[in-house]
């Protein structure tokens, strides 16, 4: 804690002090090159560096280069040798409609996922902002609790809700006027195996449900460092509530709302548990998301860890883009100072 | 504001106008208020209700918010392992739970250091590491995935809680050292040189001085890690196969309800025991835990 970058009195006598004795012991030598290359960052960095290529740098590298290999079972015990195959992973991606289908259904449910969770997000975020303290603490328990509950459990929750057989959801729709709901026969409708429109609009609740949470406390976190003198000031002027929330309060909360939009993207792109468990394990290849496709490709038998790398390096690089984005915001907003 | 004042003072109709609006105001917002709570927590509670239904009641025609005939027979054949046939819930638990305080304790520990670093030194590749962590957190998990399985599988770490833990605490490790870095860079470094003055080591002055004020980082970044070890679920399903014996917590409900049967009771009941500890602790760092998340979100 003393080696900073200008030495401190004390560390420098001690330091002058040393040459003089005859043959320092090894940890004061080690401690003496530490201080002289200035190394002390290094060395508090090197075990969160060495993990970190470990488990995330260096598999992404493996990755890429399996990309263009035709890497699978045979390679990984060695009965056939590993070739370069240059493109053709990729090519036979795009040639395969499933991997269209699944970017289509990917996109679209980001889209839907991410405005459904922070609109209801921001709307929860003033509502917290204008209820009284008592109500303020209830409503924010009840949505701490949804967000806390794991990922799994909410699944598998989710799927039983909206079970056709014995699920809340039916019983209540086929006891709804049909006006309302259409005149599709609710009851015993199989929201998981008709296909992707029933089965992500299930993801697409679950997953606001899960999310609009953290959006909402964020947005609170932003409101509550509006000054009130400002809005006070509109509203004198004769400016109403609506005028002064877009034209005070969202341009003050605009780089908050582009990092929560960021994450959100980037969350729902990935998301890969809830729709594991709510499509039935890779039970349906209709409703496969991309990272379903791409985990189906790599470890469904028999596995091709060449197309599954192939795929993992297009959804990152697709991820990259929006991630750059998130590290140009997140510098604007002074993070890195 | 005088003028505003006055003119409530002089019109008496309006003032109590006023007031009208805003107790309607008030009523409509709690409102409002009750009915997103009760939509927010009715998974929870319907969840929690089924795990305690007799298996006649669950599959009725009317469903019912309330189990008539309170049991705990689901609990029962949870805890027995008689529902999975893989093994009590407790053994799952007692995994689940080894994980995830290893990595607690070993990501607190690696990003302690690295964030010290990062916010008392100036060095060179400061910004670059920096800017690498932001970038690392991005990388979807499925896109590791086939690459960790490999190189897992090779150095025999398959199957096993001490895999698993390695890969949790460096998945934790980006957003920790960037939430604790805040903590430390708030200690007064005035502080460390007193004492360093005074003729403290710097071991001494990490314990005495740094360590204590650093501690609600510790905490913010231990919650954190607590939670995503004990949510994670791809890894835990890839590496685990059929190390039923191994299975954390997730992958036991999981493989609970991908194996069919539709065994809903026990379901809902091992999801329960799953959900109550993480929910019971939440609620108890509430607090500390939003305005860290929070200050996470703004900050970065």
């Amino acid at each position: 804690m003393v080696d900073t970058v200008t030495p401190q009195p004390a560390a420098r006598d001690r330091a002058a002090a040393r040459p003089g004795r005859a043959g320092p012991p090894p940890g004061a030598r080690f401690r003496s090159l530490v201080r002289r290359y200035r190394l002390a960052p290094y060395l508090l960095l090197l075990p969160s560096i060495v993990a970190i290529a470990l488990v995330l740098l260096w598999p992404v590298i493996q990755v890429a280069l399996y990309s263009f290999q035709n890497y699978g079972l045979p390679q990984t015990t060695g009965a056939a040798p590993v070739q370069w195959i240059g493109l053709a992973n990729f090519t036979a991606t795009f040639a395969d409609p499933e991997f269209w289908l699944a970017l289509r259904i990917t996109v679209l449910f980001a889209v839907a996922a991410v405005s459904l969770t922070m609109l209801v997000g921001t709307l929860v975020g003033i509502l917290l902002h204008q209820l009284g303290r008592v109500m303020s603490v209830i409503v924010g328990t009840a949505a701490l609790l949804a967000w806390a509950t794991p990922p799994v459990s909410a699944s598998v929750l989710f799927y039983w809700l909206f079970n056709p057989d014995g699920g809340l959801v039916d019983w209540s729709l086929a006891r709804l006027p049909h006006w309302l709901v259409g005149s599709t026969d609710w009851a015993g409708f199989n929201w998981t195996t008709s296909g992707a429109l029933p089965a992500y609009t299930v993801a697409v609740i679950l997953v606001v449900w899960q999310g609009f949470p953290f959006i909402a406390v964020a947005v609170l976190a932003g409101l509550n460092t509006v000054p009130a003198e400002l809005l006070e000031a509109a509203r004198v002027d004769g400016a109403t509530a609506w005028h002064g929330f877009w034209r005070i309060t969202f341009p003050l909360l605009k780089p908050i709302f582009l990092v929560l939009l960021l994450l959100s993207v980037i969350w729902d792109f990935n998301v890969f548990t809830q729709t594991y468990l709510l499509t039935g394990g890779l039970g349906n290849r209709d409703e496969f998301n991309l990272s379903l496709y791409l985990y189906d490709k790599a470890f469904t038998f028999p596995p091709s860890y060449g197309l599954g790398g192939a795929l993992a390096l297009i959804l990152t690089v697709i991820l990259l883009i929006i991630t750059v984005g998130y590290v140009r915001a997140s510098v604007r907003q002074g993070a890195l100072t | 504001m005088a003028l505003t004042t006055l003119g409530r003072i002089s019109f008496p109709n309006a003032r109590t106008r006023a007031r009208t609006a805003r107790k309607t105001r008030r009523f409509g917002l709690n409102t409002l208020g009750v009915l997103v709570a009760l939509v927010t927590l009715f998974p929870i509670f319907w969840m929690i209700s089924t795990a305690f239904k007799p298996s006649q009641e669950i599959y009725s025609l009317t469903p019912h918010l309330l189990p008539a005939h309170p049991t705990l027979g689901n609990f029962s054949a949870v805890m027995s392992g008689q529902a999975s046939g893989i093994g009590s819930v407790w053994l799952f638990f007692r995994n689940s739970l080894l994980v995830t305080l290893s990595t607690v304790v070993l990501a607190s520990l690696i990003s302690l250091l690295a964030s010290i670093a990062v916010a008392r030194f100036r060095f060179r590749f400061r910004a670059a590491y920096l800017i690498m962590l932001l970038v690392v957190q991005m990388i979807p998990g499925q896109a590791l995935i086939i690459a960790l399985f490999l190189d897992f599988n090779r150095l025999n770490l398959l199957q096993s809680l001490p895999g698993l833990v390695l890969v949790y605490a460096a998945q934790a490790l980006p957003v920790s050292i960037w939430m604790l870095r805040n903590f430390v860079a708030t200690v007064p470094r005035d502080l460390e040189e007193a004492a360093a003055v005074d003729g403290a080591g710097s071991l001494r002055i990490f314990w005495r001085i740094l360590f204590p004020l650093v501690a609600p980082g510790l905490i913010a970044t231990s919650i954190f890690s607590f939670i995503t070890a004990y949510n994670e679920f791809i890894v835990a399903l890839t590496f685990l196969g059929q190390a039923h014996s191994d299975y954390t917590l997730p992958i036991y409900v999981t493989y609970f309800f991908t194996r069919g049967g539709a065994q809903w009771g026990p379901i809902m009941a091992a999801s329960t025991l799953y959900t109550i500890p993480v929910v019971v602790f939440f609620l108890i760092v509430q607090r500390r835990m939003t305005s860290g998340l929070v200050a996470g979100a703004v900050k970065g």
